[in-house]
């Protein structure tokens, strides 16, 4: 048990949680606040969204988070929103005014969180409240389910929300009493603790001492063990506040230039990058989880889970990025393909941690293609994901390097498939043999997400998508609310 | 005719009132209050609780408080579907750390059967296991943490055996729940003897999560007495009272239940809230204790049945125009390990085998599978969505058999002089309603255009393909139970002048207290802000039906105004007798909160509040009840006719999608809807059930997959695994418009009609707009079997079926 200082709805609050305790947790059982409502406990449908700020920001800016899902640790030193600030002094946000407005609430569970998902739209400084596009809309409002009106009066009223008035309260510059650190180290015991290390030598000294520790960052994957499984979550080390984990650099490495991204690197600070460099990649991110998994889950996260059918880890085996691994007597590097080892395994030595991923700076020539199938477009895993990588030289394929995600127990490259491509014409013959080639490099199995069948249909079908994109450029073929 | 009800002395006025509407000649008898000059009779007030939802204020019942030793129940599930449970071992459980009390089939002090309807639902498993996440034991701790951990410390022994899972194997074996079913209407043999050509198919839909945000829940107070009070997300709260009477084995009258709103319900809450308040009471009489009880949304989703899958077959006897002349339509209900409401569902799927279109002479025939999974339930529809499918996939093929595009089928098979009677006997009314709606849409939506449109581009794009279709819908309104069509609500007026009414109705978000509030006002002559309703209380108004149907607003509704009218005429005696000015009785009338009598010169007005006042020290009664029963319903299961149906709610809808044929991945472009509400009681609320029904709709034929493994595990158990429509899945294009100037015929509540079930199947349009995007493939030969939901995967399955490959 620690605690904890933050502020809620402006008002310091110190709360003694435990180690897997979350924010939802905290508001509703310890707290007594129940506007916050609980619809999943997994964060797929937002009912529990809050908006969280770092108050070493100026002017404020908050991201929102499914709280059923998120560290009520993290929250030191930060500012939490929630349902029951907005309407604080007397006055309805322009959110929850427009929502009225619109008839955009029926039984009302959902409506907490979308409001809060509203409520970050309205303060996000790089938004437009008088001129969203529905892109953006999409990307707000995405992880928010609705079982009762059908979205039409909630996308009302997220484009009216700029009509209402609104005199900001004065929590919003609200601060802690004191100057509360940003991390705490605190730690009752060996058996039960939640520790923030700062530094990557601190990191790796603590991975090395507690070897039965879990790591979190955004905890969008490990926080269901706790609240589906009943796993406790006694003994977690945080690497959100590491400083060489949040990093994003231009670098050369194993002569070619790229980029270096810190394993705790989100989502949302990932797109910038990815959007100038990577369009393919960055309109996948869009189609990853929702704006509050996204606002909390990270790339190295993706990655060491090690899921067959993490959206990132067939992107990067097409890139040819490779992964740093840290332990405390320093670092090694190796191409992704070798990270994974098996369903759920990695290269992970008890004592190391995924500190870097560098991502090849792709050259002027060079293409990407990444096809996510799911059942639903937005906020949805995938059945099945093609990545595809190449440079077309005079109808020439080169430097073909191909993955598929959930066509096997790992992300795995289609190493049959490239060599059928590499350095060949675009002939009907040769895409042929690509698709012939599934087989060998695959053996999908049917869950729930899909059928053996339809995951090797599906991937002959992405190869002959491919061949028409490349023989028929100006043909469409693709939807355009995939292709963006 | 029938008798509405027993007639009571006070009531006379307000009966007799009411008889004359339905026994009048005119197609719109009298309201008893004249609307406001507005066209439709009801305004867009927002929901009642509006405020309260979005500022987080509006509890459920996870949000109440308890008292400091409140326990929390979690629930021991069987991990297997089929089996004789041969120990259950729970020492362990009971020595985990702050469990409180462990209880099983042999702690029941009452009866242990708490089927709805028939029996067959045990409360714990007894001896034989029926489905994977049937309750065998619970667990009550001083935390849920705590209780949930306990659970897992349980040693269980079962002797598996083989699930049966297939709905269509079962009924080969003849393994029902209840009785196969059948209609019958003139001569079908010979119809499909004689016609020019006989087409036949099958199509297998699927079933449904509800999805309620907020999940099971209740909270369970003892009393001091024998009994207990019990706060639950519920759809029926009498049916619960009763159940957790029979289990405590305690008189009714010893339990009272409350429900203030529910997070969703869908049907979902209409029999399948019941057993965890039974045993919250259980362990709230043994304890003495308050007992907190709601479902993880993965046990909610693998322990409550859902909308139940179908198979359905038909085969018919079609003139060259494409005319069904007869023919024969089974259907067979998957209902899961017991009857639960199976019953009336099938009957409701058979009841809308033809939706719109006239069978002909035909045989309907329904049969109840009895499979190895949660008991199947009531979901918005009840059975009449998966009954409608067979109808509509069936149009489309006749469409391609004769080369005519789906709308001109549809229209030439609608019910039209002549041929206006049901295979159940029930004679069409308002005909020219559906007739007038569809060519509107059709005008408006710019339907043949762009199907010309749509051809041009398919014959150019080989990969995007467009689909287009027009589906109606033709929805019978009222419990097919008779006994549930009635409803009482009690009405108070405080000496301030402030009203609180009661209904049996339950708020589930589709703004039935808010119409009903709407009602009392608009009755009294009062704003909004005068009446308040509060929490359905079974010691308010007792012995209600379910708030299911679509009844809400019709039954509850027309007792609302009884007992409004009622106190309007006690009022109005009371006036004309007491104020000395000499108040003019006839013509007497309460509006903007005045009593107003005469009129021009001779008018006089007397406040709201003074005339409450002064009643009270009159000695006038404030307080009264009032009841409502449909009349006229009658069916024969016998003879499998009658009249089931008070009216018919009709709409319909057209859907354009883009299809992507190498991976199935579809969007839906543009939907336009025109829907029947009569003369709507609140035009937001209606648009609200319009388009929300249509969305879940949509969301049940495409992205909505129950997925059990080969043992009979459901494997779609969350919303990570089972894909509700979100944000992204709102067409860019959604026009909706309620139906104007088209009262309903029968005398309804102000003419109004029921809204919340008739939507949902306006998504059909969506999956009939895929297949005839797939049916493009083939220049529209041919009409692909698409069974639902047409996920991506099947529809990119069926596609490559028949698509002319690149490679």
């Amino acid at each position: 048990m620690a605690i904890i200082e933050f502020l809620l709805n402006g008002v310091p609050k110190q709360c003694t949680v435990s180690p897997d305790t979350s924010i939802l947790t905290l508001l509703r059982e310890h707290l007594g606040a129940t506007g916050t409502k609980e619809g999943c406990a997994s964060g797929d449908c937002g009912a529990c969204t809050v908006a969280i700020s770092d108050l070493a920001d100026t002017p404020r800016t908050y991201t929102s988070a499914n709280a059923c899902i998120t560290p009520a640790h993290q929250l030191q030193g930060k500012a939490l929103v929630t349902i029951e600030g907005l309407a604080a002094e007397g006055q309805l946000h322009p959110a929850q005014a427009a929502m009225i407005e619109c008839h955009g609430s029926q039984c009302g569970f959902c409506t907490p969180g979308v409001v809060m998902s509203l409520f970050t739209l309205y303060e996000s400084p790089d938004k437009d409240t008088l001129s969203l596009t529905p892109e953006q809309l999409e990307e707000s409002l995405g992880g928010n389910l609705c079982r009762c009106t059908g979205y039409r009066p909630i996308r009302d009223a997220a484009l009216q929300m700029h009509t209402h008035s609104y005199e900001r309260p004065s929590w919003y510059n609200a601060f802690l009493p004191q100057a509360s650190s940003s991390n705490t180290n605190i730690q009752n015991s060996n058996e039960c603790f939640f520790i923030q290390p700062t530094s990557l030598a601190d990191l790796t000294a603590a991975r090395l001492r507690f070897t039965d520790a879990r790591l979190v960052a955004g905890g969008t994957d490990l926080w269901l063990e706790s609240t589906q499984r009943l796993t406790p979550l006694d003994q977690l080390i945080d690497v959100t506040h590491v400083k060489e984990l949040l990093t994003l650099e231009a670098d050369e490495f194993n002569n070619q230039s790229g980029w270096w991204v810190g394993a705790g690197v989100t989502y949302t600070q990932l797109e910038p990058l990815l959007n100038s460099h990577f369009p393919a990649f960055s309109q996948l991110l869009q189609r990853l989880g929702s704006q509050q998994i996204r606002n909390r889950g990270t790339l190295g996260g993706n990655i060491a889970n090690a899921s067959p059918i993490g959206d990132t880890p067939p992107v990067l085996l097409a890139l040819g990025a490779w992964v740093e691994l840290a332990n405390t007597t320093g670092t090694r590097c190796l191409p992704l393909e070798h990270f994974f080892k098996g369903y759920k395994q990695t290269a992970l030595a008890a004592d190391e941690i995924l500190s870097r991923i560098f991502i090849p700076k792709p050259s002027n020539t060079h293409a990407l293609r990444v096809w996510k199938l799911s059942k639903r477009r937005e906020d949805d895993i995938s059945a099945v994901l093609g990545a595809f990588s190449y440079r077309l030289e005079k109808d020439t394929l080169h430097d073909v390097r191909i993955a598929f995600g959930g066509m096997d127990a790992i992300p795995k490259r289609a190493l049959t498939m490239e060599k059928e491509l590499e350095s060949h014409k675009i002939t009907v013959d040769i895409f042929r043999a690509a698709q012939a080639a599934i087989v060998q490099d695959f053996t999908p199995m049917s869950d729930v997400r899909g059928s053996d069948v339809y995951r090797q249909q599906a991937a002959a079908n992405l190869v002959e998508r491919l061949y028409l994109t490349l023989s028929a450029p100006d043909q469409e073929v693709m939807l355009h609310a995939y292709a963006h | 005719m029938r008798t509405l009800t027993r007639l009571d002395k006070d009531s006379q006025r307000a009966r007799q009132e009411l008889k004359d509407q339905i026994q009048g000649d005119g197609p719109l008898a009298c309201h008893t209050v004249k609307s406001s000059g507005a066209r439709q009779a009801g305004q867009s007030s927002i929901h009642e609780s509006a405020e309260k939802h979005v500022t987080g204020k509006a509890a459920y019942i996870d949000d109440l408080k308890t008292p400091s030793d409140a326990l929390h129940v979690a629930l021991g599930l069987s991990p297997v579907a089929h089996g004789i449970l041969t120990a259950l071992k729970l020492e362990a459980v009971k020595q985990a750390p702050g469990v409180v009390d462990v209880i099983t089939f042999h702690d029941v002090p009452g009866d242990t059967d708490i089927g709805p309807v028939f029996p067959g639902d045990p409360i714990f498993v007894d001896q034989e296991i029926s489905y994977a996440g049937q309750c065998l034991f619970a667990v009550a701790a001083t935390s849920l943490h705590a209780a949930r951990r306990a659970v897992k410390l349980a040693s269980i022994e079962i002797d598996e055996q083989p699930a049966s899972l297939d709905p269509v194997t079962a009924t080969q074996r003849e393994e029902f729940v209840r009785p196969s079913h059948v209609q019958e209407r003139g001569d079908w043999q010979q119809a499909l003897r004689q016609a020019p050509h006989v087409i036949e198919s099958e199509l297998f839909v699927g079933g449904q999560e509800h999805f309620y945000l907020e999940g099971q829940a209740c909270v369970v107070l003892p009393t001091e007495d024998e009994g207990v009070i019990v706060h639950t997300s519920n759809q029926h709260p009498s049916e619960t009272q009763k159940l957790v009477a029979e289990v405590l084995g305690i008189p009714l009258h010893a339990v009272t239940v409350e429900v203030r709103r529910m997070g969703g319900g869908f049907g979902g809450k209409e029999t399948q809230a019941s057993p965890w308040a039974c045993i919250a009471a259980i362990i709230a009489r043994r304890t003495g204790k308050a007992i907190r009880l709601r479902l993880p949304r993965s046990e909610d989703m693998r322990v409550t049945g859902k909308r139940h899958p179908f198979h359905n077959r038909y085969k018919l006897a079609i003139d060259q125009q494409g005319i069904i002349q007869g023919g024969e339509i089974s259907v067979i209900g998957d209902c899961g390990y017991s009857p639960d409401l199976s019953d009336a569902i099938v009957d409701r799927a058979m009841f809308h085998t033809d939706n719109a279109y006239s069978l002909g002479d035909a045989r309907v025939v329904g049969h109840r599978a009895k499979t190895h999974t949660a008991s199947n339930t009531a979901f918005r529809g009840f059975g009449g969505p998966q009954g409608m499918m067979i109808i509509e996939a069936a149009m489309d093929d006749i469409a391609r058999q004769v080369g005519e595009d789906p709308l001109t089928i549809r229209k030439r098979n609608f019910y039209r002089d002549g041929r206006d009677t049901t295979h159940y006997g029930q004679h069409v009314d308002q005909r020219q309603l559906l007739h007038t709606l569809v060519e509107t849409l059709e005008t408006d939506s710019d339907y043949w255009e762009r199907r010309k449109a749509i051809k041009t581009f398919n014959g150019v794009s080989p990969i995007i393909k467009k689909g287009l279709a027009l589906t109606p819908v033709k929805f019978g309104i009222s419990f097919t139970a008779q006994h549930l069509n009635q409803a009482g609500a009690l009405l108070h007026i405080y000496t301030d002048g402030s009203v609180m009414i009661n209904h049996g109705g339950t708020e589930m978000g589709q703004g039935l207290h808010t119409k009903i509030c709407q009602v009392v006002a608009r009755e009294l002559g009062l704003s909004l802000e005068q009446v308040r309703i509060t929490a359905t209380r079974t010691d308010k108004v007792p012995n209600t039906s379910p708030t299911a149907a679509s009844s809400g607003a019709d039954l509850n509704g027309m007792a609302a105004r009884d007992a409004a009218s009622k106190l309007r005429e006690r009022l109005f005696d009371f006036a004309a007798s007491h104020f000395t000015a000499g108040l003019d009785r006839e013509g007497m009338r309460l509006e903007e909160g005045m009593l107003v009598s005469g009129s021009n010169e001779s008018e006089q007005r007397i406040p709201w509040g003074e005339l409450i006042q002064t009643a009270y020290l009159n000695r006038i009664s404030l307080s009264e009840k009032g009841f409502y029963a449909t009349p006229l319903i009658h069916y024969n299961r016998a003879t499998g006719q009658g009249r089931p149906f008070y009216y018919y709610a009709f709409g319909a809808a057209v859907s354009e999608v883009s299809v992507d044929m190498l991976t199935g991945e579809y969007q839906v472009d543009r939907v336009d809807i025109l829907h029947d509400v009569g003369t709507s009681l609140n035009p937001a609320i209606d648009i609200g059930q319009v388009e929300g029904g249509f969305i879940q709709g949509m969301g049940w034929l495409t992205s909505e997959e129950l997925k059990w493994n080969a043992k009979g595990v459901l494997v779609s158990d969350g919303p990570a695994t089972y894909k509700i429509p979100t944000f992204g899945d709102l067409p860019p294009i959604f026009n909706v418009a309620l139906m104007e100037g088209h009262p309903n015929s029968m005398a309804s509540l102000y003419r109004s009609k029921a809204v919340g079930e008739p939507p949902l199947m306006l998504g059909i349009s969506v999956w009939s707009a895929l297949r005839d995007a797939l049916s493009s493939l083939t220049n529209y030969a041919t009409s692909p079997r698409l069974d639902t939901p047409a996920t991506p995967e099947r529809v990119m399955l069926a596609a490559n079926a028949i698509r002319e490959k690149t490679l």
